[in-house]
């Protein structure tokens, strides 16, 4: 079981901000997110694209933003659990909530910090009807344990990295590798294009293109798909696996079962004054938040994580006596035992 | 600088007469957004970077679009609902020759 003060909900930029204005009010800081880096949207988004409002840097790319709030954060040590989503939670006395995710993995805390953004990113889907007849039974989203497909003949579906990445990979380990494509063109790293390019020359990926997988066949597990290519008569390629991969589409998701009030898909938090929800001691901060005059913004997020960050500190000890610092002045001390702070003023007589 | 008539129609069906600014560096995903012609959380997810087709129209009325770019052109690719008319809202910038322009939202996700 994982303990912590703050349990924030969410990796993106807002939920690591708040583990460095939790760090200097001495509360520890755990983060839940579903993909499995973290940075939320700019690490899985547009990590390579500038930003180009964060007060003091002209222009930031996301990735680079990122890595410079874990650089800002590590001396407050955070916890990670990652490539996992939080499903429920329960108040388990008057001090502590739990919180478990999809996998199991239980989190115990003081605070519940919800920061996450668009919400969990889920794989876009095809549309079939018997679509969830075969999930997890050759229907699978992600290639988690690549040796699962082992000998196997897989089938992908999709036109971007992670189609032709796991393409390139999987026609190493896997019987036959089949890539199906709406278009003839791919949209990615150029280098990926090209090794996909050599393998397709070589026998070992099978291109479609143009074309559309159409359905799915098999009696109690994928055995085979339907595929239509522009112009042509649809039929069957037999198959131990379907792999579509669409890319990732954002959903509130469990969250949304929590009893929080909900508006237009954003969890309602009491007017600017501290971020709570309608739920005593659970908080929603940055993009998931949302309240009269509400911007989405990455500065607002910051600006929301900080009183959020201060509200939690009276809540955990109430009544203690507390006053704002300026990091200038007193500097920062990590739980690690580092410290930071700025070199003292010379007292020196000049002649 | 004027303002552009365009009809929207919205995923229930409904036709709206807006009216939109060519002078504030707008595109119809945000025009549709302001309107409010769709609910949040479900029109320009990705925050206009063509990398969701949460805002794709169907373009009924072309009084005379830009042409589409790769990046437009590779989404759409991907994106479910797709028709020969589809286009990516965000990417349709604001501009005079938008006027009479007749759009109707494409179904999410």
């Amino acid at each position: 079981m994982i303990t912590t003060d703050i349990l924030i909900i969410g990796a993106g930029p807002t939920g690591l901000f708040a583990v460095f204005e939790a760090g200097l009010l001495k509360m520890k800081c755990h983060i839940i997110d579903a993909l499995p880096q973290p940075g939320g949207q700019l690490a899985e988004l547009y990590p390579k694209k500038p930003i180009f409002d964060i007060p003091g840097y002209p222009s930031v790319n996301a990735g680079e933003l990122v890595d410079n709030l874990m650089e800002q954060i590590k001396q407050f040590q955070p916890g990670f659990t990652l490539g996992e989503t939080a499903v429920s939670y329960t108040k388990v006395d008057d001090e502590w909530f739990e919180v478990i995710t999809n996998k199991g993995t239980v989190h115990r805390c003081k605070a519940i910090a919800i920061a996450g953004g668009l919400g969990t990113f889920e794989p876009r889907k095809p549309t079939f009807e018997n679509l969830a007849d075969y999930e997890e039974k050759g229907l699978e989203y992600f290639v988690k344990e690549p040796e699962h497909f082992r000998n196997k003949k897989v089938v992908i579906a999709g036109g971007g990295d992670s189609a032709l990445d796991w393409s390139v990979f999987l026609s190493n380990v896997a019987s036959e590798v089949t890539l199906i494509h709406r278009r003839n063109e791919f949209r990615g790293a150029l280098d990926s294009v090209e090794k996909v390019q050599d393998l397709k020359n070589q026998g070992k990926i099978k291109l479609i293109t143009p074309a559309e997988v159409t359905g799915i066949k098999g009696d109690g597990k994928v055995e085979a798909i339907t595929v239509e290519v522009e112009g042509q008569e649809a039929y069957d390629i037999e198959t131990d696996y379907f792999i579509p991969l669409f890319g990732l589409t954002p959903k509130l998701g469990e969250i949304g079962n929590w009893g929080l009030n909900i508006e237009k898909n954003a969890i309602v938090v009491n007017n600017a004054l501290d971020y709570q929800t309608n739920i005593d001691g659970i908080y929603a901060i940055g993009d998931i938040n949302t309240y009269p005059g509400k911007l989405k913004l990455i500065l607002c997020g910051f600006h929301e994580a900080t009183l959020m960050c201060q509200s939690v500190y009276n809540r955990l000890n109430p009544g203690k006596k507390f006053v704002l610092k300026y990091t200038t002045v007193s500097g920062v001390d990590g739980f690690d035992g580092s410290r930071k702070e700025a070199e003292k003023a010379v007292v020196k007589k000049i002649d | 600088m004027s303002d552009v008539n365009i009809k929207i129609t919205d995923r229930e069906g409904v036709t709206h007469d807006v009216v939109a600014p060519t002078d504030m560096s707008m595109n119809l995903m945000e025009i549709i957004r302001s309107y409010e012609l769709a609910e949040e959380g479900t029109i320009g997810v990705c925050g206009g970077m063509a990398m969701c087709a949460s805002c794709q129209v169907y373009v009924i009325n072309d009084p005379g679009l830009e042409p589409m770019g790769d990046e437009e052109d590779a989404m759409l690719a991907e994106a479910f609902h797709v028709k020969n008319n589809s286009r990516l809202g965000c990417q349709l910038h604001i501009a005079d020759a938008m006027e009479g322009l007749e759009v109707e939202i494409a179904p999410y996700p």
